[in-house]
């Protein structure tokens, strides 16, 4: 496994990591400062994520070059597939978080709280009216809360947007099979159709949502339902958006004649995050919308 | 690729100078020696936190602080030295001493590495200005339950985004560590030939990778239900506060380990260079390690034994619990069974680290206690819980990182430390902290709550000795500083060997190491692997 790196490419010093850092700090500081109602918030949330857009740009630009420029070999390309294979992992620990918000809360909270297992004093003397039901449309304490007159039925819009990502999927490896024989229409096409499709569910992710909160009253305040739904739904599409930016960026640097037969792992690095994206979806579509 | 290689190490040599080399280097050493600075510095700040809630335990009543401000300081306190003292001195040892003992050229992503440290020094402004906010800084305990956190001021979004910028650093850096100890080591450094403190953090880093990114979670669920209605810990709207303490010691309990498990490697990396022997059963040190790492992760809620679980969940994380007993005894049996009959000799860092293995052991019999369910209804919440995780902490991890400083600050700076001084150090540290810690296992038995600025005048006579041992434990540190500060400027040329019994790649390298190290792997022949 560990031979012949004695050429491993150390690159220089790096003005980037520093800079975004900075970038990222502006956008914290300027987002708590909106959540705090200070009126210099959003121009400073603002001002952070565009230095961060421009030090992405400048960081992975340079990564672009050296790789183009031929600096990474088998020894470089290794440590990069596995930082993106813990980076996926550790996405998937922040997914886990919600989805046990969402098993808890469903299985043991919202019984509890009608008076399962020993809890019956809980119900008695908490809010003896409430009674456990899924989807959670009727809450315990009966103000404050933005009531939900329904919850979106799986086999609607999200059964549509399955089969989207799940094309998507397939589309994603189609290209990479254009790639690795070296036919550069059939890659382009196959990515065009990949960021196609992820633009497509995005957009019908937002005509839900929308529908959710003019029409059915499900919004972020509608309880625990509302709260899974939102963070897993909302945390998810927000991964698909920047899946798609990915790709976006991948179909560009094809256009642009860059990665080779053998040499393309930013290409693979994006196809696995679509894949992760994907497989959390199915999680999704199961435990949040059809179950 | 060869030439283009050639071509970098030739202009490598001319880095950049003045702040712009820190600012921007790529090289593990300069990043290695800026986190273990930044982790001296920041142990200072929470250090200071702690003199002041001593000095307010100092007697009964409310003499210097108010109450608010005794919250903000154990919450403060709590958070600097775990998320700015401990672990960025790990990720410090580990960028020093990985790619030195695996013998690679350096760490396998340095862009990212320069960026894990960089956010720290940012994060930190954003949770230490908290303490000049109107509200002040956070003061609902370092575990942020809720509903009590919501009731944090302008300090609370600032909270959560420094707790999810820390994170982003240590994911990073933990994955920069796999992917160094994974593709890098040198030809014929096979897994079972790694120095234990390699293999430790490499535990640590998977810990890390599995844990931080729940509580990242956790804190965000925190950040809706404060500004923007949900209800994840309320249960008016069908949530569960305790559910927070779930998913918060889901990575809490790891986070423990993650503190104390480079610890072990380092222990295992002194206690043979001075008992002159191998380490024993350098094979089982490996197995309880990976044992203990995946024990952390289904013994959380023995945190949480009190808040009203189900008998069989306080039975299941009762056993778990005291099964950790099982390879953390190993380890202890492993360090003793090394010094057995060693020919050894007591500097600096072996006297740290034999204070170690006993001030830690004491620690994990303390846990013991406390992970018993029946007998925990009496402790939780008491000064026994103070007592028996600052033995493991203080003297557990920081004592290993002391250790560890001395033990390599001459591989580092390549002169020797002043052994008088460090000596005085070690007595003066380790009768204080004895002093200090010690009489609050008793305070804790007796009944007295943690977390409360004033107490029954029944335990006045033990916190006044408690506090004065931490006031001279918390001036002997300063003796640490003059120590590193005097090692830096001068001393005696360090060997390249430097301790006798020393073994491992680094102590083939020259003292100090030189800014690139291995840029061609070293000999198969030189690596003896961590059987020694």
């Amino acid at each position: 496994m560990a031979t012949a790196h004695a050429h491993y490419y150390v690159p220089d010093a790096s003005r980037w990591p520093i800079l975004t850092t900075i970038s990222i700090f502006v956008i914290f500081y300027g987002g708590a400062l909106t959540l705090n109602h200070h009126s210099i918030g959003p121009i400073t949330l603002g001002v952070g994520f565009l230095s961060l857009f421009a030090m992405l740009f400048g960081w992975f630009g340079d990564v672009i070059r050296e790789s183009e420029g031929g600096r990474y070999g088998h020894w470089e390309d290794v440590s990069f597939r596995m930082g993106m294979m813990w980076f996926i992992f550790s996405e998937v620990m922040f997914f886990a978080a919600f989805f046990g918000a969402l098993f808890y809360s469903r299985v043991l909270s919202v019984e509890w709280l009608s008076g399962a297992g020993a809890k019956a004093a809980t119900h008695e003397f908490l809010w003896p009216h409430f009674l456990a039901d899924w989807p959670l449309l009727t809450l315990p304490r009966d103000y404050g809360f933005t009531l939900a007159k329904d919850v979106i039925p799986a086999w609607g819009l999200p059964a549509l947007n399955t089969a989207i990502l799940l094309t998507s999927g397939g589309t994603v490896t189609w290209a990479h099979w254009g790639l690795k024989v070296n036919k550069r229409a059939h890659l382009i096409v196959g990515l065009a159709f990949t960021v196609a499709l992820g633009a497509l569910f995005v957009y019908l992710q937002a005509g839900e949502y929308h529908h959710a909160y003019t029409e059915l009253g499900l919004t972020l305040n509608s309880g625990i339902y509302g709260a899974t739904f939102f963070l897993l739904t909302g945390f998810h599409g927000f991964h698909v958006t920047l899946g798609t930016i990915m790709l976006a960026v991948i179909l560009f640097r094809a256009m642009r004649g860059h990665f080779t037969e053998e040499h393309h792992f930013a290409f693979e690095a994006v196809a696995w995050y679509w894949h992760f994206v994907d497989v959390v979806w199915i999680g999704l579509f199961i435990f949040v919308y059809w179950l | 690729m060869s030439e283009a290689a050639a071509h970098h190490d030739a202009h490598h040599e001319h880095h950049a100078t003045g702040m712009m080399r820190w600012l921007t280097t790529t090289n593990h050493k300069d990043i290695g020696t800026m986190y273990l600075i930044f982790s001296l510095i920041m142990f200072f700040i929470g250090g200071s936190m702690a003199m002041i809630i001593r000095l307010e335990l100092f007697q009964p009543g409310l003499q210097f602080v108010n109450p608010q401000f005794f919250n903000s300081m154990t919450t403060m306190h709590a958070l600097v030295m775990i998320f700015g003292a401990v672990m960025p001195a790990w990720t410090g040892f580990a960028n020093w001493l990985v790619p030195l003992m695996i013998g690679a050229p350096d760490m396998a992503l340095p862009r990212l590495n320069n960026w894990s440290f960089w956010i720290l020094p940012f994060a930190f402004s954003l949770l230490l200005g908290t303490l000049f906010m109107p509200g002040g800084a956070p003061a609902g305990g370092w575990t942020m339950y809720p509903p009590l956190v919501l009731q944090t001021g302008e300090a609370f979004p600032f909270l959560i985004f420094a707790v999810h910028f820390m994170g982003a650093s240590s994911i990073a850096g933990a994955i920069n560590i796999i992917a160094t100890v994974f593709n890098m080591r040198a030809p014929g450094m096979t897994l079972m030939k790694l120095p234990l403190f390699v293999w430790t953090w490499i535990i640590t880093a998977f810990l890390l990778i599995a844990s931080i990114p729940v509580l990242a979670g956790a804190v965000t669920m925190l950040l809706t239900d404060k500004f923007f209605g949900t209800s994840f810990f309320s249960a008016a709207g069908g949530g569960d506060p305790v559910m927070f303490q779930h998913i918060f010691w889901f990575f809490g309990h790891p986070e423990v380990y993650i503190l104390i498990l480079p610890a072990f490697g380092i222990a295992s990396a002194i206690i043979p260079t001075f008992a002159r022997k191998p380490l024993f059963g350098y094979s089982s040190m490996v197995y309880a390690a990976a044992a203990i790492a995946f024990l952390s992760f289904i013994v959380w809620a023995h945190h949480m034994f009190t808040v009203g679980m189900p008998l069989a969940g306080e039975l299941f994380f009762m056993y778990a619990t005291v099964l950790i007993a099982v390879p953390t005894g190993v380890k202890v049996f492993n360090w003793v069974a090394t010094m057995w009959q060693g020919s050894m000799t007591f500097e600096t860092p072996m006297l740290f680290a034999i204070a170690f293995v006993v001030l830690f052991t004491i620690g994990g019999f303390s846990g013991l206690m406390l992970g018993v369910t029946p007998v925990d209804f009496q402790y939780h919440d008491t000064y026994f819980v103070v007592a028996h995780f600052h033995y493991v902490l203080v003297t557990g991890a920081i004592y290993s990182l002391i250790a560890g400083t001395y033990f390599w600050l001459p591989k580092m700076t390549g002169h020797m430390y002043d052994e008088k001084l460090g000596k005085l150090h070690f007595w003066l540290s380790t009768i204080s902290v004895n002093v200090l810690f010690f009489p609050q296992h008793f305070l804790g038995l007796a009944g007295m709550p943690r977390r409360i600025p004033d107490y029954a005048v029944q335990f006045a006579d033990w916190n006044m000795v408690s506090s004065i041992g931490g006031f001279v434990f918390g001036a002997s540190q300063l003796l640490f500083v003059i120590g590193i500060v005097k090692c830096i400027r001068g001393g005696e040329k360090a060997t390249a060997q430097v301790w006798e019994g020393a073994h491992g790649l680094e102590w083939t390298l020259p003292s100090p190491a030189p800014y690139h190290t291995f840029s061609e792997p070293p000999p198969a022949a030189s690596i003896e692997g961590g059987m020694r």
